[in-house]
């Protein structure tokens, strides 16, 4: 095993070399791009077999991932926000190809406006494709969920491709030390595909993905979809298992961090999690009694084991780095959907959204919202819903505002 | 074309690979074109379709094919090519499968896939220079939606969504020239009323490597509106008039196998279809069928070959 300094797309294109990938449907966007780059050089110069394919677009290369997987092959692939957008047809139609493959997202905004800095609504965009999700904090969980990922969507009793997630900039282009396992540990822990029944071939033809007449049999094949996507819950709690005993590294379905008697918790997914990761250490320290959840798997949603850690707490704020604009954060809906009717629910459920667009979430924040959630808790009140942001912010951006106004009224007393 | 199997039209297949029952219209010339090709090519295929008319070919759980079949998407049936052939050229490679587990990797796509949303993905895999066959059955028309025009829709034709007097405004998109300006391995336009030209023009699509796209216009009767017992008639009328061209390009260049040398008038045509009987009635619309027929004689009159 060998310890590198890798950003988190290298990461990602370690794990698709050392997991064999035979087939790379390509197309460059930022910050995903050097994930595609390191795969081609590696090709090109014969240090990995398999073959990459630059197409002409997210939904061509979706398109192709989906045929190739269908044909018997591990295929591999990258994107980001407007690719995963552009390519959102094909994310719902080869999912229920039921042909697995790695689809890894690099986060970024949404336009509009348009932007390079990462938040997670492109990802959480593809929340009810078909695709299992697995959101990752470093750049060792990028190289770990890559294998992972390949061995719970080839399941047999899973069998869909898997998004594996990562934040622009904060993962993509930043080095962080690496474990990188070796081929031979690879090879062990994730053999070569099965393609099983779901291939074409000559001798045994086969009608894949055809069109059905009436409810029946097209419910009968959506719940199926979700019935595999429900078992790989139990799967990946099995595989978390032998990933430890193969690699010891352990990547739980939901990361608890220092919640053992904590009374107050924060919630998040991704990269920005370190963050309140930090914030807990600080505030421990202080004589707080807080922790940290983190869901890495966020689809199929691992609520048993959410309700679970949640259990019992005083307060919990969901920070959400994303938004669904007229209702609110969307993993915050996620949770008080799998609390709703439990009796050892925290009472009180706030919500925050941040980091949109990358914008950070400084520390400050973070003891901010823990006292905001400790002083509902002791009222019994939740506060409502809370868009993070400065005044410094909003006269930043004024600033910004009346500066354009006085150069244009300039330009238009010149002309 | 002197090596065809195909002397003449009792040399055809009859072998009828592809099954009957389907939900296409009766008289659906994209039909009868498919029957004739899928005679030709054999059953060792995979069929990556677009939405369309043909999407409804395969219905779960039946399939009128012999081969295998993916459905994708509209935009990007040829981005399917490409994953298949490539999956099974790296198998082949690796000796995960043997040479006659290989598929003739075949995109069927209308015009609505071929001429507009999907050209993009066309374009690219010709680019790319991808092995794999192209069949566009053309009805002029969003045909499976209820025929609202589309880019394949001739100049004055009525459709769902150009009802007025003078029919369609635009003109039918040169697709063939198109293709053939990537330089791909062969481009051919057929049609299923000329059995004997669309199968030699397939089987040597087929002993062809790389890219190869067909052009099958398809007489509709839904769409363009005449009884179905005439989509044949209606199919050679429109190659004795000119309308449609029967050529191919191969080798960077371009010949016509069947040249009209006594045309018809294209009111012959245009006059057993209701999609042009605005052309006629209440008022006879001089101006629009000259300008119709203009365009048929400036095509003929630049073809050499």
């Amino acid at each position: 095993m060998k310890r590198r300094l890798l950003t988190g797309n290298g990461a990602a294109a370690w794990a698709a070399r050392l997991a064999g990938v035979d087939y790379v449907p390509a197309f460059p966007i930022t910050p995903q791009t050097e994930i595609i780059e390191s795969l081609a050089n590696w090709i090109d110069r014969g240090e990995m077999p398999g073959r990459l394919v630059t197409l002409e677009s997210e939904h061509s290369m979706l398109t192709a991932a989906g045929a190739a997987a269908a044909t018997g092959v591990r295929v591999f692939s990258a994107t980001s926000s407007q690719g995963l957008l552009y390519a959102m047809e094909m994310l719902y139609t080869v999912s229920g190809w039921r042909a697995p493959f790695v689809l890894v997202n690099v986060s970024r905004g949404l336009s509009s406006p348009i932007t390079l800095e990462p938040d997670h609504n492109d990802i959480l965009a593809a929340r009810d494709s078909g695709f299992l999700q697995i959101h990752c904090a470093t750049c060792q969980e990028v190289l770990d969920s890559v294998l992972l990922a390949y061995r719970l969507g080839e399941d047999n009793r899973v069998r869909l491709p898997v998004l594996v997630n990562m934040d622009g900039f904060y993962l993509s282009f930043t080095r962080e030390p690496v474990e990188v396992p070796e081929a031979e540990a690879v090879a062990a822990f994730l053999p070569s595909f099965q393609a099983g029944e779901i291939r074409f071939r000559a001798s045994a033809p086969e009608s894949q993905a055809v069109a059905v007449l009436g409810g029946g049999p097209y419910s009968y094949f959506r719940y199926e979809t979700h019935l595999a996507a429900r078992i790989a819950i139990q799967v990946y709690d099995e595989l978390a298992d032998v990933f430890e005993q193969s690699f010891g590294r352990r990547h739980a379905a939901v990361e608890c961090y220092r919640c053992e008697d904590a009374d107050y918790l924060f919630v998040m997914i991704g990269s920005f999690a370190t963050k309140a990761r930090a914030a807990v250490d600080s505030l421990r320290e202080a004589g707080w009694s807080i922790g940290l959840l983190r869901p890495r798997l966020f689809r199929p949603f691992p609520e048993a084991q959410v309700r679970r850690l949640l259990a019992g707490r005083r307060a919990v704020a969901v920070i959400d780095q994303n938004l669904s604009f007229g209702a609110g954060g969307v993993l915050y809906a996620e949770l008080a959907a799998a609390l709703y009717g439990e009796k050892a629910a925290p009472p009180v459920l706030a919500s925050f959204v941040g980091g949109l667009g990358g914008r950070d979430i400084p520390p400050e924040e973070f003891y901010e919202i823990a006292r905001l959630i400790r002083d509902a808790a002791e009222r019994g009140e939740t506060p409502p819903p809370r868009l993070l942001y400065t005044e410094a912010e909003l006269r930043e951006t004024r600033k910004l505002q009346a500066i354009a106004k006085v150069e244009r009224a300039g330009l238009g007393a010149k002309s | 074309m002197n090596e065809t199997a195909f002397k003449n039209v009792k040399s055809l297949p009859s072998s009828h690979l592809l099954g009957t029952g389907t939900p296409m219209c009766a008289g659906c010339g994209g039909l009868e074109a498919l029957h004739e090709i899928y005679d030709v090519l054999g059953e060792k295929s995979v069929f990556v379709n677009a939405a369309g008319c043909m999407t409804l070919l395969a219905v779960y759980p039946f399939t009128p094919f012999r081969g295998s079949w993916l459905y994708t998407a509209m935009a990007s049936a040829p981005a399917g090519a490409q994953g298949i052939r490539d999956a099974l050229d790296i198998l082949k490679q690796k000796g995960e499968i043997e040479e006659e587990e290989d598929l003739q990797v075949v995109t069927l796509t209308g015009d609505g896939a071929a001429y507009g949303m999907g050209l993009s993905a066309t374009s690219g895999v010709i680019e790319r220079n991808l092995d794999f066959l192209y069949i566009c059955y053309d009805n002029e028309g969003y045909g499976n939606t209820g025929q609202q025009y589309s880019g394949a829709t001739p100049h004055g034709a009525k459709t769902a969504t150009s009802l007025g007097l003078s029919g369609f405004a635009g003109y039918k998109k040169p697709l063939f020239d198109i293709w053939a300006a990537h330089r791909p391995a062969y481009v051919a336009t057929v049609i299923g009323a000329e059995p004997l030209d669309l199968a030699r023009k397939i089987e040597k699509a087929k002993s062809l490597k790389g890219p190869r796209l067909i052009i099958a216009l398809s007489p509709c009767p839904t769409g363009w509106d005449f009884d179905p017992k005439e989509s044949v008639n209606i199919g050679k009328l429109a190659v004795k008039s000119g309308v449609w061209p029967l050529k191919e390009y191969v080798d960077g260049q371009v010949v016509h196998t069947k040249l009209p040398t006594r045309r018809l008038p294209v009111v012959r045509y245009l006059e057993t279809q209701g999609r042009f009987r605005h052309l006629f009635e209440p008022e006879r619309q001089e101006g629009l069928l000259k300008e119709i027929q203009q365009r048929v004689d400036e095509y003929w009159a630049a073809v050499t070959c």
